[in-house]
This record gives structure tokens, C-alpha cells and sequence, in this order.
């Protein structure tokens, strides 16, 4: 299938998040998204968003998962906020069993994704952070699996 | 009461062993950091592996270093929370099994009351009540601590700890891991006023984090500075460190000594690795002299990850006839209001 792409800008850390949670709304269990950006571009924003997308309760606190790897909050179903910034090697990601979250009852956001994007199963949603100035930020969210485009199609949906 | 502490909540493998939460006998960390990469590389091995390969050598040291034998502990305590599920069932089991087979009583802890209780370990603690602020690579928590197991979290980072702050902008300025240390080093060379970096207070009566947005702040800055080198005006990575750091401090203080006065205590504890850094010292014990608020750190031992806290925490909880038995499980998310409060 070929690839489908959705490009969206935000201005705001807020309307970060509020494109995250388009996304978070219409996941269900296995699936996965890959955040890819720099430092500060983004990605723990819309993290945030996909949680309260998932019904996680407003008052949760969504934190980085840098240092503790992988972070798990309960919602419709559960979230794993998964982070490979510290890990130098695939060797050492699948060690920490990180490899197995994708496999369980869950939707798994991983960022620095792009470090081994083809260890990440064929359905994922990738989404790439670009900072263009202080606050604007280009957010392009892609996948070319069947469910992957279903996704996508629904995020588009509740933006038209 | 003898207690060996165990802790494989995250990178390292830990044991420590403690008489009466207070006195220790030893205390021996297997760090899988390794502080000279060669690219400023960050954790090379952090996996349940690497625990099952150190947690029986690590257990045995901490006891041949006590000078204690197996049949001379009155209890084992083990962090079952929070953590990463794999790494924290290496520990969990490994004390299961020397419990039963020893028959020696078993008392699960959160990893986080380890940190608030870590400042008894030293000759010089507080008494009740304190206020503990936990800053390291994964937390930023302040607590009011009334007393063993009375935990009120006042506030917590929303987004990214301090000690994570300090890694991330050591890497953009290429001085490599961990990050609290080399920007420490750098700073001292540089102007703290330099540049103006913004310092997230958010409401003035929020004793939340936010360090995302100085982080992101500093690595457009560098960004720019990077392009510019010219016009940059004689700003040396120095004084970028410097500016930074002071805008970490300047964060902690203000909400350490602000929720102090919230609750109106006179004792201060900060623990974890972000303690070990002399300028957050200095602020902070100006800060407390001219309110004469007492100030206490563990040392650098007793802030990073180690078993001796977990043995120190275990010794009360036992103490309180607290027991856990073979049924006991780990627990990746465990709040600090979730704790068992003492009988």
C-alpha cells in the first residue's frame, strides 16, 4: 500500500497536545505510533495529547520516560510511553524487553523511534516533529499499512 | 535488627546492609554507567539481564563486606516500585528465594520512600517533620514527611526531571555523560548571569516542575550560537552551562523554600543525584541560613540508586511488624499516597 502522509502545524505546546489527542482518540489496542524529532520539538507535548485521547484522566501527569525507559498510565486501554533516548544500541532496547510492548494489551508511543524504526511492527503511525521557529512546529503524521491509513483517516476526519 | 536492602529499580544492581535502619555495614552498587564514553555515549547495558548477571555477586559483596552471614539478618527488603517491571522482578525474586530458603522475614518498598529516608543513614538527620525534595535523572518531587510513612507529595515535574535537563543539554553541548557533573565542571568557568534563560515558576502557589521548556529554550540557543559564532559576542560554552545551571537552581530553590514555608517547617532534606551538585548547595544553604532553616543532603552514595536506603526503610516497616509474603509483586507505577501507612 502506498504511503499516506498528513502535515499539520501547531503553535503551541497546547495545540500539540490537542493534535495528539485527535490521534489518541481513535487508537485501540496494538497499535503503535513513532515519535521522531529533536530535543524540544515536541514529542512528550503530544504524548500528553494521545493520553487524554485515550481517556486517560486529566489529572494524570504525563512525564518523560527518558530515564525510566517506559511509563504506563491506564486509560480505554493501556498506554505505554516508551522512550529510546538512552539506549545506545538495538542490542540494549531488546534486552530491557522494551521489544515485547509491542505485543501486549496496549497502544505503545515510542520516542527517538527513528533510532530503529524497522524493529517497530509494519502498522505503526510514524509522526515528525520539525521546529521552525520558537514555537511553530511542522507535525507530519504518516503510515502506509491498512490500519495505519485507517488511523490517519479518522484523524483527518475529526479535522475537516 | 539487621537488614540487607536490595534495589534493581533501574540501571544499577544494589545491596546494602543496615543496622537498625541507622549504621551501615556496607553498601555496594554494580553501576552500569560508565563515566568515560568515548562519543558522550549515555547507558550502554540497562537490562533485566545485567541484573541477573550481578544481583548474586552484588548480594554476596554487600555481606562478606558487613562482615554479616546469611542467618544473621533479621530481615530483607526489596524495592517492588516504581520501576521497569523486568528489572525490578530480578531483585524481587532473588530476595523471595534467599526469604524462603533462609526464612527470614520479607518487606517489599517503594523506591521513593528509600530516597526520603536515605538522609538516616547519615550521623546528621532531621527530625520530624521536613520537608524532601527527590532530584535525579528520573524524579523531581517535593514531599512533606510528618513522620516513617507519612508522605504528603506537595509537587512533582510535568514534564521533564532535573537531572534529565542536565543530560540533554550536556549532550547538545557535547560534553558528554552523566550530565550533571560535566556541566558543573563547565560552569565553573562561565558567567552565571550570561544569558537570560527562562525559569518555569509556573502559578505562585504550584509547587510543580516544569524543565521541558528550558531545556528547549537552551537548545534553539545553542542552535543559534552555533551559527553565529562571530556575533555571538564572546559567549563560551561556559557560560552557557553556567546560565543553564543557574536556571535549575534558581527553580529548586525558590519551590524547596516556598513549600517549606507552606507547611511551615524548619528542616530540609534533598536527595537524589542532582544533590550532589555545589551550586544547588551553596543557593540552597544561602537561601536557609538567612531563614535559619536547616538544610541536609546525603552523601553522593546515599543520593544515587543504592540497596542501604532500601535496607533503612525496611527496618521501619518491619520494626511496625510489617511483612510481606511470597505472593508479594512488582509494580511499575506506585505513587507514594499508595503506601501502606504504619499501623
Amino acid at each position: 500500500m502506498a504511503e499516506r502522509v498528513l502535515t499539520y502545524n501547531t503553535v503551541s505546546d497546547r495545540e500539540t497536545i490537542k493534535l495528539g489527542q485527535k490521534l489518541g482518540a481513535v487508537l485501540k489496542e496494538g497499535d503503535v505510533i513513532a515519535l521522531v524529532g529533536e530535543l524540544g520539538s515536541g514529542k512528550t507535548w503530544f504524548a500528553k495529547g494521545i493520553a487524554i485521547g485515550l481517556g486517560i484522566s486529566p489529572g494524570t501527569v504525563i512525564t518523560s520516560p527518558s530515564f525510566s525507559l517506559l511509563n504506563e498510565y491506564e486509560g480505554r486501554c493501556t498506554f505505554f510511553h516508551m522512550d529510546a533516548y538512552r539506549l545506545e544500541s538495538l542490542s540494549d532496547f531488546i534486552s530491557a524487553g522494551l521489544d515485547e510492548y509491542f505485543f501486549q494489551d496496549g497502544v505503545v508511543a515510542m520516542e527517538w523511534a527513528d533510532r530503529w524504526l524497522e524493529i517497530l511492527p509494519d502498522w505503526r503511525v510514524k509522526v515528525e516533529f520539525a521546529i521552525v521557529d520558537k514555537y511553530l512546529r511542522k507535525i507530519a503524521l504518516s503510515g502506509y499499512h491498512a490500519r495505519a491509513v485507517e488511523i490517519l483517516n479518522g484523524v483527518q476526519q475529526q479535522l475537516d | 535488627m539487621i537488614i540487607l536492602g536490595i534495589d534493581t529499580s533501574c540501571d544499577d544492581t544494589s545491596a546494602g546492609v543496615v543496622v537498625d535502619g541507622r549504621q551501615v555495614l556496607s553498601n555496594v552498587v554494580h553501576s552500569q554507567v560508565k563515566l568515560h564514553q568515548p562519543h558522550g555515549g549515555v547507558v550502554p547495558e540497562l537490562a533485566s539481564r545485567e541484573h541477573l548477571k550481578n544481583i548474586m555477586p552484588v548480594v554476596s559483596e554487600s555481606l562478606r563486606k558487613a562482615n554479616i552471614r546469611m542467618r544473621d539478618l533479621d530481615g530483607i527488603a526489596v524495592t517492588v516500585g516504581p520501576g521497569l517491571v523486568g528489572a525490578l522482578l530480578v531483585g524481587l525474586y532473588y530476595a523471595k528465594g534467599l526469604s524462603y530458603v533462609h526464612n527470614i522475614p520479607l518487606v517489599g518498598i517503594n523506591h521513593l520512600e528509600g530516597h526520603i529516608l536515605s538522609i538516616f543513614l547519615e550521623e546528621e538527620s532531621p527530625g520530624f517533620p521536613f520537608v524532601a525534595l527527590t532530584v535525579s535523572g528520573g524524579h523531581t518531587s517535593l514531599y512533606h514527611v510528618e513522620g516513617y510513612g507519612k508522605y504528603t507529595q506537595m509537587g512533582q515535574t510535568l514534564d521533564d526531571a532535573a537531572g534529565e535537563a542536565f543530560d540533554k543539554v550536556a549532550k547538545i553541548l557535547g560534553l558528554g555523560y552523566p550530565g550533571g557533573p560535566v556541566i558543573e565542571n563547565s560552569a565553573r568557568d562561565g558567567s552565571k548571569d550570561r544569558i537570560n534563560f527562562p525559569r518555569a515558576y509556573l502559578s505562585s502557589d504550584s509547587f510543580d516542575f516544569s524543565f521541558s521548556g528550558l531545556k528547549t529554550a537552551v537548545a534553539l540557543y545553542i542552535k543559534k550560537w552555533r551559527e553565529s559564532q562571530e556575533e555571538a559576542e564572546g559567549v563560551a560554552l561556559a557560560d552557557i552551562a553556567a546560565s543553564f545551571q543557574e536556571a535549575v537552581v534558581d527553580v529548586l530553590v525558590r519551590k524547596v523554600m516556598g513549600a517549606r514555608k507552606k507547611v511551615g517547617v524548619t528542616s530540609v532534606v534533598v536527595a537524589g543525584g542532582v544533590a550532589c551538585n555545589d551550586r544547588l548547595r551553596t543557593s540552597l544553604n544561602e537561601a536557609g541560613s538567612s531563614r535559619d532553616i536547616q538544610v541536609y543532603y546525603p552523601r553522593p552514595e546515599y543520593c544515587t540508586d543504592n540497596g542501604a536506603m532500601i535496607a533503612a526503610a525496611g527496618y521501619n516497616r518491619l520494626l511496625n511488624d510489617e511483612k510481606d509474603d511470597m505472593s508479594m509483586d512488582v509494580r511499575s507505577k506506585y505513587p507514594i499516597q499508595d503506601l501502606p501507612p504504619f499501623p
